[in-house]
């Protein structure tokens, strides 16, 4: 499918002497827009006083999207590669805005339907595609530093949460004068539909923006001073290209799958429940929790600040330590702090709260490491399709998560009834899981030669074309 | 860091504006800053408790 000539990857090739510090606010401009989609909770009861259905009901809304941006991602990640990051920042762009227009359609008629196929589907779909976009042109420009490039564009997706949670508060505030952002009152949908009107308005144009001054490294392009022989130094880390096409056929490809499955759903594990279960774990015998609601929302906050922050520090550190190793801290120390949760945590707050938030942190990190782990196994050339096709573990994590989670809670008892012990089996099916994923980290190894692509006839690699590639 | 270019194409040679890069910045940084300030406004909230 051609792209109009603006978009064509051919138009952004930059010129020698360009700054490539124009590119990670590039990719923010994309990243802190779509990371909204961690912010629904804001506005989740007043749809469902709106529409007048059940938490599920709304609850579905994001669910979808998530389905939809691994599935997007899978789809859509050759074209992504094969076209740009303009052209894929710009298609993002128009998809997340026009999920919200129709969404706020769906909520100004009262069709819930319009709300799942706005945010949802469409808006999914410009998740997905926003998600992989930057990536793969942010490893090419910092071959030095991929963890860090990485890990800056990812954060931005952990930050997209922090930014619009309040915004989404204010701006309900001023569409609804009986709404003051206070727990126990509730915006109307009209406050709601304009919301998600405005977000739409403002993200098209932030993302147009980073669309607008994207710019791709021309071929043989390095930074200054670097020596690209010094990747082949380290473990795992190949000069070598293997095409999406052919990634998927190896085992590495999916033990990363399982590992990247594992991290997601144990960090979701807390993340789902997190403001009742700092309530839970301080609750006496007669029911009485000794953390209050705004301290449980704080916990939530200190939560989303280690998500954030633990995507650009453990992958920045990754350059250094490596991504096997960062990836069995993830997996390793996250294990043995799933257990301190589960047996030590109930008895200080201060613990609680330690110990729920790095793990969020690895939880974070694991997403921010990965594209880097990908262009160590399989190159740079087609490492956006592979991200792409990878992020169907999210999906996956996304709905064995919270069913792992609220399915075992579902026999411990009633909300508001539950203590730290009716915790402790979802807690320990999680170590499990980080089990699996740690033994799966251990067992990767450098891909096998023969799924790297041919050199080309000068003998320089990594330059494949996807036509060479696509008749292997 | 500026950019080098190994192969010689012929392309002329480009210079990205300061005042560009720190506009782009500063675009994704204030509403970054906006909503680290905010969050770790409620975060606060677990400590104190109020």
């Amino acid at each position: 499918m051609a792209v109009p000539s603006f978009l064509a990857r051919e138009r952004i090739v930059a010129r020698p002497g360009f700054n490539r510090w124009l590119v990670p606010p590039a990719a923010l401009a994309v990243h802190l827009c779509i990371g909204q989609a961690y912010a629904t909770s804001v506005y989740k009861t007043a749809l469902v006083e709106d529409f007048q259905v059940s938490q599920t009901a709304i609850g579905i809304v994001f669910s979808i999207a998530i389905v939809m941006l691994g599935l997007s991602a899978a789809v859509f990640g050759t074209w992504v590669d094969r076209n740009g990051p303009r052209a894929a920042m710009f298609v993002s762009a128009i998809c997340w805005s026009t999920g919200f227009l129709v969404g706020s359609l769906g909520i100004a008629t009262d069709q819930l339907w319009l709300l799942y196929l706005g945010y949802g589907v469409i808006g999914g779909i410009g998740l997905g595609i926003g998600y992989i976009s930057p990536v793969s042109t942010l490893i090419k420009w910092f071959p030095d530093r991929p963890g860090l490039a990485t890990g800056m564009a990812i954060m931005g997706f952990g930050g997209g949460a922090l930014i619009a949670s309040p915004l989404s508060r204010q701006l309900m505030d001023l569409y609804d004068p009986d709404y003051d952002g206070t727990a126990g009152t509730v915006p109307g949908g009209n406050a709601v539909a304009l919301l998600f009107l405005t977000l739409g308005l403002v993200y098209l144009v932030f993302m147009l923006f980073g669309a607008t001054i994207i710019r791709v490294p021309a071929e043989g392009w390095k930074p200054d001073g670097w020596d690209p022989s010094s990747v082949k130094q380290k473990a795992l880390v190949t000069t070598e290209s293997v095409s999406a096409a052919n990634a998927i056929k190896t085992p590495q490809f999916w033990l990363l799958w399982v590992v990247l499955f594992c991290n997601v759903t144990a960090g979701i594990g807390i993340l789902e429940q997190a403001s009742p279960m700092i309530q839970d774990f301080f609750r006496d015998d007669d029911g009485n929790s000794s953390v209050a609601l705004a301290a449980a929302t704080g916990f939530v906050g200190v939560l989303s600040l280690f998500n954030m922050a633990g995507r650009f520090v453990w992958s920045s550190t990754s350059d250094f330590l490596g991504r096997k190793p960062n990836y069995m801290i993830y997996l390793g120390v996250g294990l043995l702090l799933y257990v301190g949760l589960a047996t030590v945590g109930s008895s200080a707050t201060w613990l609680f709260v330690l110990l729920a938030a790095v793990i969020i942190s690895f939880y974070g990190g694991g997403f921010a490491t990965v594209p880097a782990y990908l262009r160590d196994l399989f190159g740079t050339f087609q490492v956006g399709a592979i991200h792409g096709r990878l992020l169907t573990a999210w999906s996956a994590a996304g709905v064995a998560g919270p069913l792992i989670v609220n399915g075992v809670l579902d026999t411990q008892g009633e909300p508001g009834t539950l203590q730290a012990g009716n915790y402790r089996p979802a807690l320990f099916i999680m170590v499990g899981l980080l089990a699996i994923g740690f033994v799966a980290n251990l067992l990767v190894k450098p891909v096998a030669a023969k799924w790297h692509e041919p050199k080309s006839p000068t003998g320089a690699a990594g330059a494949p074309t996807p036509e060479r590639s696509a008749a292997r | 860091m500026s950019s080098s270019l190994q192969s010689q194409d012929g392309q002329r040679p480009t210079h990205t504006p300061t005042g560009l890069i720190a506009f782009a910045w500063t675009l994704v940084g204030v509403p970054l800053a906006y909503g680290l300030y905010q969050t770790v406004k409620t975060a606060v909230t677990l400590f104190t408790g109020g």
